[in-house]
């Protein structure tokens, strides 16, 4: 997803001047070619993300699309008061760019997993926060933000994930994908989490059950229409994340869901519990302790599907 | 203006910040004492803004970093047409146009501000942006002593100055006074100006009460080609109520009754 973004990014740099990447003085070898290309569009802000961010707003604010990038927490949560007066309130076309969200940096520990970035930035008012969920995705989304839509958080993971939409797509802001359609279950799903819902689809056929995923890549504007479809059609839907379920995607769906009512159907939200991981381990290890392979979420899916 | 129009501005927004914060009960009379000056010769003289230029591209930009000081801005720009004078009268009450701190949407007011450390950043981003666009224009951001205690102000110090970013002016109200003591008790920021000096900012001390050496100044601006520059103000905290200056009271107190007479008194006294 990082390759698709900086790709994209520089592609758009070229074609508008106005566009201008900031950089926490992260990006080793990520944003080397943009920053030789575009010298005037380029700036390393140095470690100091809440400057970055009052930087960003400053610039945004004298017409410029500011691109703000760093990893996990620190271009989000270090930074969450200047993001929400200086960048929201003021309406400022800055987009927060965060890569390595998640357990991404798993090894690394709890300094560097982002799992409750979705929640902080989801509250503040005139956010837009989009999750791509594999590279095309990810390409799409840098393309759209690049036009200066307003404040945005993009919740990117890390570099050589697989790419999910093996054909074309037709990504639009705020509008779920329907990567496939099943009657028994539906899995709404965001993020890095997209292919392995997509997996644990595939599971779930060879034991019989047809799934719908949808990719909800953006988180808000949430797709309201979409959720709304696969709770009165589908008798179980499921939210799945690499992030807390607390005001994450399954709070977002769970609010529009617990007014909506839930007719006939089920739900329930998969993803991190509200806990600062004890394991030591990379992404994979650590999204395996909390069952989040397409192997244990396809079992859960089927234990709570037979238990209903 | 000249200085004599300049000195009349500074009388007005006095008046005006003390009869808004005693009809709303609100609090930073102190604080909008400290910066009459200081904004009256940026508004009266200095700064290149002006109703009409409002939307232009090319003016000169004002970030008052320091937003508790709302009352005496937003005299300022009312005294200056931004918007009408009337507007004041409703400031801090229910359903007003004028909130607490200042904010952005109201004539003449770039950026909202109130939480602290914030301004400089925002500032600095604004005159990378005039650099980066081949742009004259100046960016002048009023801070307080107290945010200098904030990290992010140092954040931004430190990013101007590698930037070499001398369209970008820093005036520091130093009325020694913050919220709950003297600063010097508290985080001191001694030596002030070797600090900034040494953060590889220009930087001139001037009385911040006096107009002609806050008129002096700012005409030497930039103070050092390539640098940020840096205007150390040396105020009083209630200056021109002799009963409120240097005052921790007046961070937080309202005048009314005889209070409020007697400001209004010694306010109207010709100086």
């Amino acid at each position: 997803m990082r390759t698709a973004f900086v790709k994209a990014l520089t592609e758009a740099a070229s074609k508008d001047i106005r566009i201008m990447l900031l950089v926490g003085d992260l990006g080793f070898g990520v944003v080397t070619d943009f920053a030789k290309r575009f010298p005037k569009q380029f700036l390393n802000v140095g470690v100091a993300e809440q400057n970055m961010a009052g930087v960003a707003a400053g610039l945004a604010l004298s017409g410029h699309v500011v691109f703000t990038y760093s990893i996990a927490n620190f271009p989000i949560i270090r930074c969450l008061e200047q993001i929400r007066n200086d960048i929201c309130y003021h309406e400022a076309n800055v987009i927060s760019v965060s890569v390595g969200s998640g357990f991404c940096y798993g090894a690394l520990g709890m300094t560097h997993h982002g799992t409750e970035d979705i929640a902080m930035m989801r509250s503040l008012p005139g956010m837009n926060v989009v999750s791509p969920g594999d590279p095309v995705e990810a390409k799409a989304a840098t393309e759209y933000l690049a036009q200066g839509i307003g404040p945005a958080f993009l919740r990117l993971g890390r570099a050589g994930e697989p790419v999910v939409h093996e054909q074309d797509i037709n990504w639009q802001f705020g509008k779920a994908i329907k990567v496939r359609q099943g009657r028994d279950v539906a899995v709404i799903a965001t993020g890095s989490m997209l292919k392995r819902a997509v997996d644990a689809a595939a599971i779930l056929h060879q034991k019989g059950l047809e799934t719908t995923v949808l990719s909800m890549h953006t988180i808000k504007p949430l797709d309201t229409e979409a959720v709304l479809e696969v709770i009165d059609t589908t008798p179980m839907v499921f939210t799945l994340e690499e992030h807390s379920i607390f005001g994450g995607l399954g709070g977002a769906v769970a609010e529009i869901v617990a007014e909506h009512g839930t007719g006939q159907s089920r739900f329930k939200r998969i993803g991190l519990p509200s806990v600062f991981t004890k394991h030591v381990g990379d992404q994979d290890y650590l999204l395996k302790q909390y069952r989040l392979t397409a192997e244990t979420i396809a079992e859960d899916i089927l234990c709570t599907y037979f238990n209903k | 203006m000249d200085r004599f129009e300049i000195q009349q501005l500074a009388q007005k927004i006095r008046i005006h910040a003390t009869r808004m914060i005693s009809a709303a009960k609100s609090s930073h009379l102190g604080s909008n004492f400290s910066m009459t000056e200081i904004i009256a010769v940026l508004y009266g003289a200095v700064m290149n803004v002006s109703p009409e230029s409002v939307e232009s591209p090319d003016r000169d930009r004002f970030v008052l970093s320091k937003g508790h000081a709302a009352a005496g801005y937003y005299a300022v720009l009312a005294e200056c047409g931004f918007f009408p004078v009337e507007w004041l009268d409703s400031f801090y009450t229910d359903g007003a146009k004028l909130a607490g701190h200042a904010t952005r949407g109201i004539p003449g007011i770039e950026v909202s501000s109130g939480a602290l450390g914030h301004g400089l950043p925002i500032a600095a981003g604004m005159a990378l942006a005039a650099k980066r666009d081949d742009k004259s224009y100046k960016i002048y951001a009023l801070l307080s002593d107290g945010e200098c205690d904030e990290g992010s102000t140092w954040e931004a110090v430190m990013f101007a100055a590698q930037h070499k970013l001398d369209n970008l002016i820093a005036v520091i109200d130093y009325n020694k006074i913050q919220a709950l003591g003297y600063t010097d008790d508290i985080i001191s920021l001694e030596p002030f100006a070797a600090k900034l000096k040494a953060f590889n900012w220009a930087c001139c001390e001037a009385d911040g009460h006096n107009i002609n050496e806050l008129l002096e100044t700012f005409g030497r601006i930039p103070f050092e080609k390539d640098k940020p520059s840096c205007v150390i103000a040396h105020t009083v905290k209630g200056k021109g109520v002799s009963f409120m200056e240097d005052q921790l009271l007046w961070h937080y107190h309202s005048p009314q009754g005889d209070e409020f007479e007697n400001a209004m008194k010694e306010l109207r006294t010709p100086t």
